[in-house]
């Protein structure tokens, strides 16, 4: 039986700075995952995926991360996507030291 | 050192002068992702994490001092003023931007440095004994032979699509110091009946998720054949080697699947049909590049100031007694300056502190400098009467650590706080282990102990050989941690051996510690080092010491 689908973003690397960015519901990207899309329906998701793949000029490697809805947009579910939205852990650079 | 010629000065120019325009084409959006990548790769810029990541190759580990300050200056100009030197004598840039990556390669080419083939399926910066031309063990500097293979092979036309990534170490001793045996080729000097200087040929080692020592495939190799017999191994692995599955696609899988005698079969048979083309260039551009090797004009000087400084100062002594190796001239001393301060990430130099030691370099190491593969820089020829001033100098600038070869000198990949590939962090598991250690002041009395940590399978970090190895993994969306005991990177390599279940982010560092304290209890005496106990009792008393409740268990 295919896994039932959970909902996603669509987050991609910057193309100048190769940070971490999320396709937001306008068609822009955002550095603020809680800014993203959330996508609960699978169709929806692997549309919306294609019409951010189109975005070559902005991003690189885009593809559909699992997230959760919270109170304050979406949120990571993964260790991995969590640190994209923060940086390293050894020093004070990335987005933890933007925001 | 070697100097470029004009003909490797106009090479990098135009392969920079052509990446520039690659780079404004997909910037401009008329390259696609899919169309640069291959493009960047070539040109060692990878994208991470949280950012592009730019690997520059350090040719066999070895910088001049201004080689090292313009590496310090393209941190502070491009960077966020720091680099971190890898497990392969790299030195990779963790925050460099797309449209600024051109200006990059142009300043280190600028100081004879590029970043050609350090990714891609080509054959990468060629590692060799960071101790070349130093170590008293040494039967002959080989880093010449490692030059000629630099130029040989980078944009080498037959070897540019190869089925995998391929990576060449040489050391010129015969206590391995190169990691030999886990390369797809080892390059190990040695001497014949007669005396002369040849290679032991080693092929299809590597760690990664498939670990393998690699196999002798020729005893005895004459220097002079060295570039055709190695020609011949990488045209047979291209012929061979696996393009239908990336994870079978390295030379050890070929050489497993193959079977060694058939392998040395072919390139033998390859090795007599090409070597005829191999008509003398190669060995009077090896004469060349001998010459620009030669070893610096040492000097003579009392010692005695050395020995006074030692007697005086227990902090001194300290770093003399680890942080030391002996020089092939008696007067010299091999320093390894740690980059491995407690709680520092291992591999990283602030901008400063490569100034620093390039300055050192400069005014007291025949202006010398050289990357472990351990992570750590070397400055290989140092008079023993300059070392108290030198020793000064890195102790101003953090860099004073004595602490080579001990339990806090660990290998650690940068994980998944960089790493695009990594399943889970590394450098915080280095960093608490270090940092615990130092809060138990026991590393001097554990002795001799290596850590090698790899955030993923690939196994930068070459965990398989480390005494102590540890896998960062993700099980089931949790970073999990596996221990391996016993590998072995030297000669004598050996791949670890799993101890059992993995543990938590928060468990590893107090298993490492009931691990490390427990071997005191085990070995027979303070001289008995972590890995001769371990050979001595076998892995079950460690495994006892790693899962205690597992044991009461057993018992009851």
């Amino acid at each position: 039986m295919p896994r039932a689908f959970t909902p996603k973003v669509v987050t991609a690397n910057a193309l100048l700075e190769g940070d971490a960015v999320w396709f937001t519901e306008d068609n822009t990207w955002t550095r603020d995952m809680a800014q993203a899309e959330l996508l609960t329906d699978e169709a929806h998701a692997d549309l919306r995926l294609l019409e951010a793949s189109a975005r070559q000029d902005e991003i690189a490697g885009p593809y559909l991360a699992d997230a959760k809805p919270t109170n304050d947009g979406p949120a990571p579910t993964h260790f991995r996507e969590t640190f994209r939205t923060r940086g390293p852990s050894n020093y004070n650079h990335g987005k933890q030291a933007e925001v | 050192m070697y100097s470029y010629t004009d003909f490797d000065a106009a090479f990098v120019a135009e392969r920079n002068r052509q990446f520039r325009a690659q780079v404004e084409r997909r910037i401009a959006g008329s390259l696609t992702e899919d169309e640069f990548k291959p493009l960047r790769l070539m040109n060692g810029l990878y994208l991470q994490l949280h950012a592009y990541m730019l690997r520059v190759a350090i040719p066999y580990g070895t910088l001049n001092s201004a080689q090292m300050d313009q590496l310090a200056f393209i941190a502070d100009k491009f960077d966020k003023g720091y680099g971190h030197f890898t497990t392969r004598q790299n030195i990779q840039y963790n925050w460099p931007k797309l449209n600024e990556v051109p200006d990059i390669l142009e300043a280190l080419a600028d100081v004879e440095m590029h970043a050609l083939q350090t990714s891609g399926n080509t054959i990468r910066n060629v590692t060799a004994d960071h101790f070349a031309g130093a170590a008293s063990d040494e039967i002959a500097d080989p880093r010449p032979v490692a030059e000629l293979l630099r130029q040989w092979s980078t944009d080498h036309p037959e070897f540019q699509f190869l089925p995998r990534k391929f990576k060449i170490a040489v050391t010129g001793s015969p206590n391995d110091r190169a990691v030999t045996r886990a390369h797809d080729i080892g390059l190990r000097m040695v001497q014949n009946d007669a005396g002369e200087n040849g290679f032991e040929v080693i092929v299809g080692g590597g760690l990664g998720r498939t670990p393998m020592v690699g196999k002798v495939i020729r005893d005895f190799l004459p220097v002079t054949d060295l570039l055709a017999y190695v020609e011949a191994i990488v045209s047979v692995y291209n012929l061979l080697g696996r393009r239908d599955n990336k994870y079978k696609a390295r030379i050890k899988i070929t050489v497993h699947e193959n079977g060694l005698e058939t392998i040395r079969d072919m390139v033998e048979s390859r090795f007599e049909q090409i070597k005829p083309g191999f008509t003398g260039f190669d060995q009077g551009l090896l004469a060349q590049i001998e010459h620009a090797f030669a070893p610096p004009a040492f000097k003579t000087a009392s010692t005695d100031g050395y020995e006074a400084a030692r007697m005086a100062n227990p902090a001194f002594r300290s770093w003399t007694d680890t942080n030391l190796t002996a020089h092939k001239n008696d007067g010299y001393a091999i320093v390894s300056v740690s980059i491995k301060k407690h709680g520092q990430t291992p591999g990283d130099a602030t901008s400063e502190q490569m100034r620093v030691l390039a300055r050192i370099a400069r005014d007291y190491g025949h202006d010398e400098l050289r990357i472990s593969h351990e992570q750590n820089v070397i400055l290989p020829h140092v008079h023993k009467s300059d070392l108290p001033a030198i020793y000064a100098a890195l102790r101003e600038a953090d860099l004073a650590t004595a602490n080579i070869g001990l339990v806090s000198d660990i290998i650690a990949c940068p994980g998944m706080d960089y790493c695009a590939l990594a399943t889970a962090r590394s450098i915080p598991v280095a960093q608490q282990i270090a940092t615990r250690f130092d809060e138990l002041k026991v590393e001097h009395d554990v002795g001799p102990l290596k850590i090698k940590i790899s955030g993923c399978i690939n196994a930068c970090g070459h965990h398989h050989v480390g005494h102590i190895g540890i896998l960062g993994l993700d099980r089931a969306g949790v970073e999990n941690y596996q221990i391996t005991l016993g590998g072995d990177g030297t000669e004598d390599t050996h791949i670890g051996e799993r101890a059992g279940p993995g543990f938590a982010y928060d468990e590893i560092v107090p298993a490492i510690e009931r691990l490390v304290l427990g071997y005191l209890n085990l070995r027979t005496d303070p001289e008995e080092t972590f890995l001769q106990t371990f050979h001595r009792l076998g892995a079950d008393p460690f495994k006892a010491i790693l899962y205690p409740a597992k044991e009461a268990q057993n018992a009851a």
